[in-house]
Formats: structure tokens, sequence, C-alpha cells
């Protein structure tokens, strides 16, 4: 695809070469350590940043409303604050991203980089750079949320959700995100259950090597030494089984199931942004409804409104079209289900 | 290669020849063995494979695993049957300084006898409807001893007749210092779902497991010496119909009464503390007790292994579907649906591999089980020695009230109160040698047992891992 040939850069970095290369615990916060190589090719930025920098980011990417129909974009997701000792309930919604020591997450924290400079629109936004250039953090002063933020969603526009669409297109695309991401997380849940099904075998495997080698007596019986050595072999093929097991795991963990929980969160954004569209089609028609009704008095306001609600809406729909939409970010569970095969 | 004695080396070895099956049954709905007759002949025909895993000794004392593989129709699953032949060995250790002698000649002993009883328990069959429905074993017995009628034959028994058998054992020979072979549990749930008539692989392998541990049962039974002459053994091999054991049920009088004396047993035991004169059953005690809790210990990890092998077959199988479901609602792109549904295959055929291990390390975690029943029946040995103990002590107690009343009676001189005195203290004077002959002869009876059961079934339990070891694929 052109895309992948044409050069990806964000001001002065070359995207593709971002890497979050290391994590560093420091009590309760983690801090990232990104790399990425200059454009000019002279060297390579090394910046350090945390979750919270990382929201700063896309707390600048939502509130671009200079940009016409951002609100089309499907934003790159981030993932779930990292808590180190998390809760039980946190650690089911970071999912595969809190297992193999960070790793995954930093895996994670990546894609959603190289997404972000890898959009056309969102590229051009001065913070990215801010981001990924600057020594010191970028502010880490709390902007005002707006209306982009998934905690947004009342429960009563959930009724909009279901709103019957005037483009055919639109239609089937909400209708196939709707069953994906239902599947997606399903798939994702369950396979997170055999990986720490795995885990819990190497682990069992373990103690029984360990007993095992408890069972090992000095003795000069014969029927005693024989012993101890079925039980010391024994215990040395228990433990490589441990090995073995956890290496499944992790290897799992890290393709297959980085795969499917990328999948999952890019479709969930794709779903937000199939939302706002939705309702700002249910804004229009109520806008075009009032411009029909208006008595005389009112009627050019209306109609105002209703032209600027058009033209937001048409302006949507025309970014929302340029979005992959229910399409595989990058081709990458067709990757990560290879390398699982 | 039959072994029924083998000498190697200059010790003085015991072979017993026990040809234990576990077959493992993989879940299968069709499991029959198409050759009835000839069960026996299938084990002794069988090519020795030299263990790979040990080291050459001359002193090898370890059974040959033999791995036989059959393939039934269904090429989908092949039956393993794994055939041990263990040969324990006693040595001559070095007891008590009273028993020495004898205790060498019961080694002796041990040495000439060799036994000829093959017992094999196959077939269950689902006999009856509904509630009162019970499976039927078929019991099949090749011998070339002349107590029995003929030269093989087969009954069909079910699981309250090996009870049965097992209690009538139990009261007869106990007070003979006999170790008796424990019977599989019970389980409610197990039988519960037969009678209903699920037919979901975890019966199958209930039944399986059920089976493998009726024969070993069995083949223990029979291949002790004492307990082979018992004419109940004899009867339950040999006749075609028994009287239904009903005292075997829990719910029944028999039941209860059999609870309260296992607790008032227990209450005693804690109550009376034996005088110790001789070393050896309190080194010999030590060692079960230790050698229990070792293998208590092991089953635990193991049956911990068990579980959550299942859990992964489990959380496979859920996750191939929604895999499945993934695929499907992806027509966009029908390269990805093929990669998913590639992936769910892949997901099934591990699933199936998972549950082949899990069967496999059941199989362990129920030899470890069945061992430490074994183990406290051991020590039920033991504590036989310690009543029989106990009423030779009450008896030298009473003998001496008797004769303590004998001589108030002389002081007080009442002649005839005396006569029947005197005569109560010759009856008990009897009564105490006799507890004290008793006493000793349960000793000796305890040591041979322990020194029959010695390393018995460790080395079993080791044959099995070496066969396990040798596999291929693990």
């Amino acid at each position: 695809m052109m895309e992948e040939v044409k050069d990806v850069s964000a001001g002065s970095v070359h995207g593709d070469t971002i890497k979050v290369t290391e994590v560093l615990q420091d009590g309760d916060t983690l801090t990232f350590i990104i790399v990425s190589q200059k454009l000019s090719g002279t060297g390579e930025y090394h910046v350090d940043r945390t979750y919270d920098d990382f929201e700063w980011l896309q707390q600048h990417l939502y509130t671009q409303e200079d940009v016409p129909g951002i609100q089309g974009v499907i934003f790159p997701p981030l993932p779930v604050r990292p808590q180190v000792n998390a809760s039980a309930k946190v650690m089911k919604q970071l999912g595969f991203l809190a297992l193999g020591e960070w790793q995954p997450y930093c895996r994670a924290l990546e894609t959603f980089l190289q997404q972000v400079v890898a959009h056309r629109l969102l590229s051009k936004n001065p913070a990215l750079e801010l981001f990924l250039t600057s020594a010191d953090p970028p502010g880490r002063q709390k902007i005002k949320k707006n209306l982009f933020n998934r905690l947004s969603q009342a429960m009563e526009e959930m009724r909009k959700e279901g709103h019957k669409d005037v483009d055919e297109f639109f239609q089937t695309v909400r209708d196939q995100n709707l069953q994906l991401t239902g599947s997606s997380r399903t798939a994702a849940e369950k396979f997170l259950d055999v990986v720490l099904t795995e885990q819990k075998i190497a682990v069992a495997c373990g103690h029984f090597s360990a007993a095992l080698h408890l069972c090992v007596e000095p003795g000069q019986d014969p029927d005693h030494k024989a012993f101890s050595r079925v039980c010391v072999k024994l215990s040395e093929v228990f433990d490589s089984m441990r090995k073995s097991m956890m290496s499944f795991s992790l290897n799992d963990l890290n393709t297959l199931g980085l795969g499917l929980d990328l999948e999952s969160r890019h479709l969930e954004a794709e779903k937000e942004m199939l939302f706002r569209r939705t309702c700002k089609l249910v804004e229009l028609e109520s806008a075009r409804r009032n411009a029909e009704r208006a008595k005389p008095v009112r009627k050019a306001a209306m109609e105002e409104v209703k032209k600027a609600s058009e033209t937001e809406f048409e302006q949507i729909c025309e970014v929302a079209k340029q979005e992959p939409l229910s399409a595989r970010p990058c081709g990458n569970a067709a990757e990560e289900s290879d390398s699982v095969v | 290669m039959a072994d029924e004695d083998s000498d190697e080396g200059e010790d003085i070895f015991v072979s017993n020849s026990k040809p234990e099956s576990v077959s493992r049954g993989v879940s299968q709905p069709e499991r029959v063995p198409e050759e009835p007759e000839d069960l026996f002949s299938e084990e002794r025909c069988r090519s020795t494979k030299a263990n790979g895993v040990h080291p050459d000794d001359d002193t090898d004392l370890f059974a040959e695993a033999r791995t036989d593989f059959n393939s039934d129709k269904s090429s989908s699953s092949a039956q393993k049957e794994l055939s041990d032949t263990p040969s324990t060995s006693s040595f001559s250790r070095t007891p008590a300084a009273l028993h020495s002698t004898s205790l060498e000649q019961l080694e002796e002993e041990e040495a000439k006898s060799s036994f000829d009883v093959d017992v094999a328990v196959t077939n269950p069959e689902k006999v009856g409807d509904g509630m009162n429905a019970y499976m039927a074993y078929k019991v099949s017995t090749r011998s070339s001893l002349s107590m029995f009628k003929s030269k093989a034959f087969t009954v069909r028994r079910r699981f309250s007749d090996f009870l049965g058998l097992y209690e009538k054992l139990s009261v007869k020979q106990s007070l003979h210092g006999c170790i008796i072979p424990p019977p599989p549990e019970k389980s409610v749930v197990g039988m519960t779902k037969m009678k209903v008539g699920m037919d979901d692989p975890s019966s199958v392998e209930f039944l399986e497991r059920r089976r493998a541990a009726l024969e070993r049962f069995l083949q223990r039974v029979v291949s002790h010496p004492l307990l082979l002459q018992d004419p109940d053994v004899r009867e339950f091999l040999e006749r075609d119909d028994l009287p239904r054991a009903v005292n075997t049920q829990t719910l029944s009088g028999a039941g209860f009464l059999k609870m309260i004396t296992k607790a008032s047993d227990a209450v005693s035991k804690m109550t009376i503390k034996m005088n110790e004169s001789d070393t050896w059953f309190e080194d010999k005690f030590q060692e079960v007790e230790a050698e229990e809790q070792q293998l208590r210990k092991l089953h635990v990890v193991v049956d911990s292994l068990v579980n959550h092998r299942k859990e992964l077959c489990v959380n496979t199988a859920i996750f191939a579907k929604s895999m499945a479901m993934l695929g499907n609602s992806e027509d966009s792109t029908a390269l990805s649906r093929a990669l998913s549904q590639l992936a769910e295959v892949e997901d099934k055929m591990e699933q199936l591999h998972q549950e082949q291990a899990a069967s496999d390390f059941f199989i362990f975690a129920e030899l470890l089980a069945d061992y430490i029943r074994l183990l406290a029946a051991v020590r039920g040995c033991f504590d036989q020695r310690v009543r029989s103990w106990q009423r030779w002590q009450e008896a030298q107690s009473t003998l001496q009230k008797k004769r303590e009343a004998e001589a108030k009676l002389l002081w007080a001189n009442k002649p005839d109160k005396l006569q029947q005195a005197k005569e109560e203290i010759t009856e008990w004077e009897a009564r105490v040698t006799q507890y004290e002959r008793d006493f000793d002869r349960v000793g000796m009876a305890v040591r041979k047992e322990v020194l029959r059961f010695e390393f018995g079934p460790t080395v079993d339990l080791l044959s099995y891992n070496e066969a396990w070891l040798d596999r291929p694929g693990e």
C-alpha cells in the first residue's frame, strides 16, 4: 500500500522508528523511555515519559478544534493507566498488558505513538513534536476534559447508538463494527484465560519438581538410591516442562494476545468515532426539524444552525470515509495468528 | 518374558510376579478389547524393551516397563497398555536380636513361594436401568493351583461385591496382622452419573479408573499367600452368583456400625500408649509414616497439576469457539477469516493433546492415592498388633486382680470361694499365655507382611515413572 512506502514523519521524527525501549519502575510510577530516529538522520531522540504525559498528548489530539471534521477521526487508542500491584478489577481491564512485566504494555504504547505519527491529520499537531523530542516533560497541567473523552458517553446517549443511518455505507460499517467489537473482546478475554492457565500449569510443574526433589534421601540401599535417581530425573523433567510452559505462555502473550488486545481496542475507538458521527446526525436532523417548524422570526437563525450542522456532518463523513474502517490496523491480526499457528 | 523367579547377583531376592495392567483409557466411546479370552497371553508374549533410562547395572532391580500399543478401529485414539512386572526384593536386614533367626527363615520362605494366579478385571457393562442400575465387571482368573476347580474361569461381579470381599477379609484376617489391600473408594457422583446414563468423557474416565483400581486390588489380594487361602477369596473368584453384600451400603445399619467402631477405635488409640519393646516396629512405623507424608505431599501437587490441565482444556475450547465467532463476523477479509479458522483448528488439536496429558497426570495422581491408601492399611496392620498387645496387658492385669482376690480369700479363709477363685486364676493364666502368644504371632506376621510389602509399591510407582519418561513427545 502506498501509505507504507510514504515517509511517515511528524516534524523531525521518523515515525517507523519510534520505540519504547525500556520501562522503569520507581515505587508506584512507571517511566517509559522512548527512542526515535531524527529525520535528518543525525541521531536519536531519547525522552522519558510517564503515563500522564501520554494522556496530555491524547488530550491535545482531541482538542484540535481547528481541524475540520476532527470528530470523524478514529483516535488511536491509548491503553488504560498502568498500575503497579493492581487490584483485580484493574488487572482485568488491562488484560494482556498487565502480564509479561509490562513488555506488552510498552508494545501497546509504541503502537499508539506510531499510529498517531502515521495519521495524516493527527501528525500535524505540534504537541506530538513536543512529546517526542523535548527533553523536558511536556506540560503536565490538566486540560479540561471535553466531549471526546469516552467517559462522557452518558447513559442517555446510548439510545442514540441505535439511530438509523441515512447513509447505507455507514450503516453497514456500524453493524459490522458492533459485531466485531463484541467478538474480538470475547476472544481476547478467553485467550487471556488460556494464557493465565498456562502460567498456572507452569507454576504447578515447578512445585511438583521441588516436591520430588525433597523425596530424594540419602541411603545406601540400592532401592533407595534407585528411587532417588528416578525422583531426580522426574524432577528435572518437570522443571523443563515448567520452562517450556512458561515460554509457551509468554510467546502466546506477545503474539496473539497482544494482537487481539490491540484489535479490540482499535475497534472500540472506531465505535466511538461512529458514535460521534451518529450523534452529529441526530443533532443535524433535529436542527432540520427546528428550521422547518420555526416561526419566521427565528427562521433565519435556525437556518444558520442547520447549515452549520450540515457542514460539520459532511466534514465528519468525509474524514471518516478515509479512515481505516473495520480493517485490521496495519494487518496486525493476520501476522499475530500466523506466528501462533 | 514372564518373570517368575529371577536370580540376580549374590543377594537373596524375591520376585513376585505381579503383572499389573494400567490401561490408559483416553476418552473414547468404544474401547472394548476384541479378544476377551486371551487377556493373559497378551500380557505374557511381549518383547522386553530394555529401558534406556537406566544405567547398566547388574543389580538392576527395576521393572522393565513395557508399552504395547493397541490401535482400535478409531484411528484418532490409541489404547496404551502399560504392563509392569516389578521384581520386589527384600534384603537381609538386621532385625532385633530376638527374632534374627526366624526372620531369615521367613525370607527364605518368601523366596521359595511363587504364585501362579492371574486375575484381570475387564468389560464393565451396565446392567439394569434407572437408579437401580449398576456396572458389572468381568473377573477372569487363570491359575494352575489345585485348589481351584479349573484352569481358567470368569465371573461377573459388581462393585459392592468387591467391597463385601474386603469387609469379610478385614474381619477375619485383621486379628492375624495381615495387611489387607484397600479397595477403591465409593463415589456417589460417579455412580449417579453412571446410573443416569450420561455418556460424557469424564464418566468413561471414571469407569476406567475404577476398573483399574479394582484390578490392582484383586491382584494384591491374590498375591498375598494367606489371603489366597481364604475360602471367601476363592468363592469370590469362582462362584457364579454371590449373595448381594448389603452391609457395604453406606446408609445401612452395618454402615453405621462401622462408623461407630472406627470412631471408638480412634479414641482408644489415642488413650493407650504401647510400651514398645521392639525397636524394629518403632522404626518401621516411623518409616511408613514418613513415606505416607511424602506421598501425600506429592499427591496434593499432582492433583493441582491435573486440575490446571483440565482447566486449560476447557479454556482452550472456549477460546476456539470465540475465535470461530470472530472469524465468522469478519466477512470483509476472507484471508482473515481463513486464518482465524486455522487458529481454531489448531486450538482444538491442542485441546485434545491437553486432555491426554491430563489423563496421564491423573493416573499418576491415582497411583499416588492408591499407595497412600495402602500405607494406611499398613498402619492399620501395626494397629492390630497394638490392639493385641492391649488385650494381653488387660488380661495380665485381670489375672493380677484375681490373684489378689485369691490372696484375700486365703487370708479370710473362705474355702468354697477359694476354689472358685483358683479356677478363675487358672483360666486367666491360660488366657494370658494365649494372648501373649497371639501377640508374638501377630508381631511375626506383621514383620512378614511389612517385609513383603517393602518397597513393593514404591517400585511399582517408579516403574510407571520410567515408562512415562520414555514416552515419546513429552
